[in-house]
């Protein structure tokens, strides 16, 4: 079976032939971030492109269909023009903070992307607090929310940064509840660990009750996370203009929203390695042939596949759902999902202790 | 209306304090926002989420129809009025229409009359459609928008091919109809009713029957049948709150006494109230319709009149059922060719006006909830 880590080990291993240690060690960094960056440009590209594709066969329309095949080029002349054009501060900004909040909602993203694992042995770091890390790194985004608010110096600014606030630390909980539960049943709070456990079947299949109830409760709090309809009152277009980025343009504006789609793509990976088994092929008990074409299908399509397979569930949501409102957002959180994930994470012990999963 | 404290930048400094000292901020919606479908200025003070006054300033879209009236003949003056409440400007024409013919003494010929009734079903109807898909965009759903006008545009192409036109009509003159209707016309409309009765459920399953559209709904925005008519409502917002109010059952015109449809009524005065009323009103507007579209009299579409109209000298008012409420026509002439004054009564005035009175104490969200409930057209407000 081929897979990434042969170019890796490959790779490694030429490199360790020129260089000494420590200089390998450097270059494979650098030769990470580059890919890192690359990876990014084109998962903004394509899920942008996804979304508004997405969207147009919901509301019965085509989409972009003009620049390039099929409008395959869309996101790219997109991206063009929003690098040509002017980044403005406003006067009475916090020049520091508000020229900051950008990048730290990017770097936030890029850091997120350490643990995943893309393919068979394929991870940039694999630590063992993987998923710790994860739920870690992803509440420094709110950081940014509430500095690009403030010092933006305007009243629909600041309210949508104050709400994405309240909403994020809130779901915050839901969401890491959720993947208690898998921490669980797994023992290990590293990601090869957990995708390793998904071998005989993943989660969602073996995991019972409990394991569908963390899914559903780990899709809604990562939907509202991630600030997308029906959860995007820091947005709310109709209610605050664009909320917290109302007063950015131009590339710092394309950061926040490359961000959200990475963002997006990082909750929908780690949401498809945690139920749905990351690279894990499907298999079948022991219909040995079954799993043995299964396993012919490189593991990175079965990882995009899945994440992707979410990401369309999240686009879904956002154009079907109207929005809610403040306090019926904070209602869902505080008096259904939070008691919901927490007895649901006893159901899950208990169950882990008996063995009551397969 | 104007106060310059009240016009704050919305970039200016927020203080701990608020904009008046004690925790309270003034924020600008409109005359340029999303959430306002035109031009609407909106200057609302806050609590946090919680709205503490909502003061509408109009000014924005006044073009001084009434005053351009005065100068333009009875003919002339009908094409003006299309530019009021630019979603029913059958009904706007309509409404004038009947008034000159009031003064005149003209009886209408029975094709014209059905003519028309049909159109202004057809108008109501292409109203309702839009207005279901804005107010759920001002809820954050964009999809029913796009659902709502791929039925909205099949009513503009029967108005396209009969009228000529497929927003400013100006089909309705004194005496009856402009042109005979297109021979497709009876096809055409029989098309959409059968793509709409195939396609009516998408709404409830896509919109109405939504747990958190009807969360945002059901209670909010409360308006006591009282507060109705001491406010003025007309229409579907006097409707939800159980006042009834539809000019076609109370003072008919037309033939909207020989026609078999109900006056939509709902009692919770709340914004789901005000809601289902206009989802109703599209099923009876769709009955008087099929009612029609195969009885459609044979004879002159238009009454002989004289080439240059001259009202006797008089006050003359006539109110019609617009897709938004009463819409009144009063006309004073001193027995010229052009009218001495001419007063428009329109529904979105008054229906404006109860905004404060129930968006105060709710989010700021659901200000913009009732206010896709009060169906604004700006236009027609700011004359």
């Amino acid at each position: 079976m081929w897979s990434f880590s042969h170019i890796a080990n490959e790779l490694h291993e030429w490199l360790s032939s020129i260089f000494n240690p420590t200089w390998t060690l450097v270059i494979e960094m650098v030769l990470a971030g580059v890919a890192v960056i690359g990876l990014f440009a084109a998962l903004g590209l394509v899920l942008v492109l996804m979304e508004r594709r997405v969207a147009a066969w919901i509301q019965i329309r085509l989409g972009p269909n003009r620049v390039g095949p099929q409008g395959l080029l869309q996101s790219l002349a997109d991206t063009l023009k929003l690098i040509v054009k002017e980044g403005l501060t406003p006067s009475g900004a916090d020049k520091l903070l508000f020229n900051v909040a950008p990048f730290i909602a990017m770097i936030v993203a890029m850091l997120l992307m350490a643990p995943i694992a893309f393919a068979k042995d394929f991870q940039l770091w694999d630590m063992n607090i993987g998923v710790l890390y994860v739920s870690a790194v992803s509440s420094i985004m709110v950081i940014s929310i509430l500095m690009a608010g403030w010092s933006s110096n305007n009243k629909y600014s600041l309210m949508g940064a104050m709400r994405s606030g309240a909403q994020i630390v809130s779901y915050e909980l839901s969401a890491g509840l959720s993947i208690l539960t898998i921490v669980v049943l797994t023992g290990s709070l590293q990601v090869s660990d957990i995708i390793h456990a998904q071998a005989t079947g993943w989660w969602i299949f073996k995991g019972h009750l409990p394991v569908w109830i963390a899914f559903v409760t780990f899709i809604i709090a990562v939907t509202a996370e991630t600030n997308r309809a029906p959860f995007d009152l820091a947005e709310a277009e109709s209610e605050l203009t664009a909320g917290f980025h109302t007063e950015y343009s131009g590339m710092k504006f394309a950061l926040f929203f490359l961000a959200e789609y990475i963002n997006v793509f990082i909750v929908c990976a780690i949401g498809a390695t945690l139920f749905l088994g990351g690279w894990m092929p499907f298999h079948i008990g022991n219909w040995t042939q079954f799993n043995h074409v299964m396993d012919y299908i490189p593991s990175s399509i079965w990882f995009f596949g899945k994440t992707f397979f979410l990401i369309f569930l999240i686009m879904w949501f956002r154009w079907t759902f109207p929005r809610l409102r403040i306090d019926q957002l904070l209602n869902l959180e505080w008096k259904y999902l939070l008691p919901i994930s927490m007895i649901n994470l006893l159901l899950a012990t208990a169950m882990a202790i008996l063995g009551w999963h397969f | 209306m104007y106060r310059e404290t009240s016009i704050l930048n919305d970039s200016s400094p927020v203080s701990p304090a608020g904009d008046d000292g004690a925790g309270n901020i003034t924020i600008n919606v409109g005359p340029q926002h999303p959430a306002t479908h035109g031009v609407l200025h909106l200057v609302i003070t806050l609590n946090g989420e919680t709205i503490k006054k909502v003061e509408p300033h109009l000014g924005y879209i006044h073009r001084s129809i009434e005053k351009m009236c005065e100068s333009l003949t009875y003919r002339q003056f009908i094409y003006v009025t299309s530019r009021m409440d630019y979603l029913s400007s059958h009904i706007n024409n309509h409404a004038c229409a009947l008034c000159v013919e009031k003064g005149l003494q003209v009886e209408v010929p029975p094709r014209a009359q059905v003519i028309r009734v049909l159109m202004d079903e057809l108008t109501r109807i292409a109203s309702h459609e839009l207005w279901w898909g804005a107010m759920a965009m001002d809820l954050g759903a964009f999809t029913p928008f796009f659902h709502a006008f791929r039925e909205r545009e099949s009513i503009n192409d029967i108005m396209e091919e009969t009228c000529g036109a497929r927003l400013t009509m100006n089909y309705m003159v004194p005496g009856g109809v402009m042109q005979d209707l297109h021979p497709d016309f009876q096809k055409r409309v029989k098309e959409f009713l059968h793509l709409y009765k195939r396609k009516i459920h998408e709404y409830d399953e896509l919109i109405t029957g939504n747990i958190i559209f009807q969360n945002r709904m059901k209670g909010i925005g409360y308006l006591s049948p009282e507060d109705a008519i001491s406010y003025g409502c007309s229409g579907p917002v006097a409707r939800g709150s159980g006042v009834s109010s539809d000019i076609r059952k109370i003072y008919p015109y037309e033939i909207y006494n020989k026609l078999e449809f109900d006056e939509v009524l709902e009692t919770a005065g709340d914004s789901f109230a005000r809601y289902m009323i206009r989802l109703r009103e599209m099923q009876q507007s769709i009955r008087i319709i099929e009612q029609l579209i195969d009885n459609i009299p044979d004879g002159d579409f238009q009454a002989k009149t004289k080439a240059v109209l001259k009202l006797p000298k008089g006050e003359f008012y006539q109110r019609v059922e617009t897709a938004r409420g009463e819409l009144g026509v009063y006309i004073v002439s001193e027995g010229g060719t052009t009218p001495y004054r001419i007063k428009f009564r329109s529904p979105g005035f008054s229906n404006l006006s109860v905004l404060d009175h129930i968006a105060r104490g709710s989010k700021l969200g659901d200000l913009v909830a009732m206010m896709g409930t009060l169906d604004l057209v700006i236009p027609d407000i700011d004359r």
